[in-house]
């Protein structure tokens, strides 16, 4: 006989998924839905709930010059930061690949900053970066007024991007390193026979086999670069000066909480979301055509 | 072109050391087939003539040229790996030109010489094809095209045939041979399977615990192994080993009632020893047949070309092989006769092969 006590597994299932459903429900679903009607309609001026307006919200955006300014911003921020972390990981990815001392200690080490929240961040960058007092005050020493964020718009999307790629930096070093701990010894070695110096390796052999971590690499960080920004432009520049870092996410904020226009923010979230879902679609597409090892 | 000199190497990890002073010449244009158990240092001591690993002393010379300090590439060797080492990226045609590629070939000849090498190792109809959509044979045929094509000096093998089914390694073993006669380069071929190393060699190291056992044509490894591991290690089945001590009459004594005589003199008298017959040399003969040891059938192996009859003596194993067809059957008492002549003796201590002569010859390559 059976005597422990048995649940359908179908009810067991349910009953550990139900927590998870319900965060899910409350913090993407919910908002996602009330995202939605707001993106269709809007408020009535005086009260007296909402008028459906249809696509109204999107085409307003679309023709508004300072919300392409964003969107452009945005790229420049994706590619920028995208470019420096993935470019500077798979670097140190590939020297620490050919000393493997203590790879362990390494790998806990450099994940550490993907693990501090972007505000704190921020506000650590804003202090070494700052142009009276920071690491770079010493350029402003020699030459008055070079480097100045809280001024100088570009000066101020260099920041927001160093500081976006010192944490992905470890994030993507961690996937690079893998990947290259992956390949298996025996190949590199049959190049080194085949007369291929280290450097000819790398990009013969090793960056080949590593299409599949570069591919999903770009999509995390271009998406993150999307989402995760926030904090960062947040605390740095406000999306200032004179919008010069206002990102696609600072500027939903910016509308919505501070411009108090609800449906024109809820709209460009839409897009936003849109552009992200369309970013993961292509990643998972892509993905399971690419190579494998064996 | 091709010769290579290895002068006292050594290899050490740390503290651990791993291959003890070896030493070695091997002429241009033969075929060495380095064989031992894993473990043994074999593929190490490979490792270092490609340099893919450092050598901690010693000296190995390429064509009278040091390499001790040479990149793999400097050195004129090709290697053809265990697991193949095909790139996984590059089509088959790729694979076999890209030593090429690296050396600057022009894309005319490079393209020439790949179809040539596809050529010698049947892969023409093969060339745009990935590694991945190959089959074992054909890989293994990637990788020997892809050391073929450098027209190298020296060839290494790292067990290249163990990943392949029984069948194809056989036929991979001829055509390894038939390869080495057509170029004619110099061939070192490390494997744990002897019949691989039998077949394969001219000459044959045998290697044990970092150290170089015996020297040697198959056959004299075959007929007259140096050490006792040699003797242990070499044929199959493995040749019966027992431990005993030699009498006044050159009679060897394995217990009270088992003993074997000896040719005269060949060891002096109470000396501890190590006796050895191969299972071919030993005759089963009726129990209780005079001067035959009294064994008891533990089971038989079938073999088709012949059988093996495997016997307990009194808790040792003992194995003889016989070509005609038997009845006997597990828990039969039968007889053992070993004649003198075919009779390897080792000493218990140092392992090494009593000869009654001078010290064994092949040990003098060591």
């Amino acid at each position: 006989m059976e005597k422990r006590v048995t649940f359908s597994s179908t009810t067991i299932g349910l009953l550990f998924a139900f927590p998870m459903l319900l965060l899910v429900f409350v913090f993407f679903y919910w908002p996602g839905g009330q995202a939605l009607f707001w993106a269709f309609t809007l408020e009535q001026p005086w009260g007296g709930g909402n008028k459906w307006v249809g696509f109204q919200n999107f085409a307003h955006l679309l023709k508004d010059p300072i919300y392409w300014n964003s969107i452009t911003r945005s790229l420049v921020f994706g590619a920028g930061s995208t470019a420096i972390a993935m470019g500077v990981a798979l670097v140190l990815a590939v020297l620490t690949d050919r000393e493997m001392k203590g790879h362990s200690a390494y790998r806990s080490i450099f994940v550490w900053p993907y693990a501090i929240a972007a505000p704190a961040l921020g506000l650590a960058f804003r202090f070494i970066l700052a142009p009276e007092a920071g690491l770079l005050s010493i350029l402003n020493r020699v030459w008055p007024d070079i480097w100045n964020p809280a001024l100088d718009g570009n000066d101020a999307m260099i920041a927001i991007i160093v500081a976006f790629s010192w944490k992905y930096i470890g994030y993507n070093f961690i996937f690079f390193l893998s990947a290259l701990q992956g390949i298996p010894r025996s190949l590199i070695e049959a190049a080194a026979m085949d007369g291929s110096g280290p450097l000819r390796r790398v990009f013969d052999i090793q960056l080949p086999l590593l299409t599949p971590t570069l591919f999903f690499l770009l999509v995390i960080n271009i998406t993150e670069s999307f989402q995760d920004s926030f904090g960062i432009v947040d605390i740095m520049t406000q999306g200032g000066p004179a919008r010069a870092t206002e990102l696609m996410v600072y500027k939903i904020y910016f509308d919505g909480f501070k411009g108090l226009d609800y449906s024109g923010a809820a709209a460009q979230s839409i897009i936003l979301m849109v552009l992200v879902i369309l970013l993961t679609i292509l990643q998972f597409r892509f993905i399971e055509r690419r190579i494998h090892y064996k | 072109m091709g010769s290579i000199a290895i002068r006292n190497v050594r290899k050490a990890y740390g503290k651990n050391a791993v291959v003890h002073g070896v030493d070695l010449e091997i002429a241009s244009g033969e075929f060495i087939v380095v064989l031992g158990p894993s473990g043994c240092g074999k593929s190490t001591l490979l490792r270092m003539i490609a340099g893919l690993e450092e050598i901690s002393s010693g000296e190995i010379a390429i064509d009278g040229r040091v390499v001790n300090k040479l990149e793999p590439r400097e050195r004129g060797c090709a290697m053809v790996f265990q697991n193949y080492a095909l790139y996984p990226h590059m089509s088959v045609g790729e694979n076999i030109g890209y030593a090429l590629k690296v050396a600057g070939v022009p894309k005319a000849e490079r393209l020439r010489r790949v179809a040539e090498t596809a050529k010698i190792v049947g892969l023409e109809a093969f060339l745009d094809r990935k590694p991945a959509a190959l089959s074992g044979g054909q890989r293994q045929r990637v990788a020997m095209g892809r050391a073929i094509v450098r027209e190298p000096g020296v060839f290494l093998f790292d067990e290249p045939l163990s990943n392949l089914d029984a069948k194809l390694r056989v036929a991979m073993r001829a055509e390894i041979r038939r390869l080495h006669r057509r170029l004619g380069a110099t061939s070192v071929f490390v494997t744990h399977d002897q019949i691989e190393a039998m077949t394969l060699a001219d000459r044959l190291i045998v290697m044990n615990g970092g150290r170089v056992e015996q020297v040697g044509t198959p056959a004299e490894v075959y007929n007259r192994p140096a050490t006792r591991f040699v003797a242990g290690f070499v044929g199959s089945p493995a040749m019966n080993l027992m431990e005993g001590v030699v009498d006044a009459h050159d009679v060897f004594i394995y217990d009270q009632t088992r003993r074997v005589a000896l040719p005269p003199s060949l060891a002096p008298a109470g000396a501890r020893v190590a006796l050895g017959v191969r299972a071919e040399a030993a005759r089963l003969v009726p129990a209780g047949t005079e001067g035959s040891l009294d064994a008891v059938v533990d089971f038989v192996e079938e073999l088709g070309a012949g059988r093996v009859v495997h016997t307990d003596l009194d808790g040792l194993s003992f194995a003889v092989a016989i070509a005609e067809t038997t009845t006997l059957k597990a828990g039969d008492a039968v007889g053992i006769r070993i004649a003198p002549q075919d009779v390897h003796l080792y000493s218990a201590e140092s392992g090494l092969r009593i000869d009654g002569k001078a010290a064994a010859p092949a040990m003098a390559a060591n």
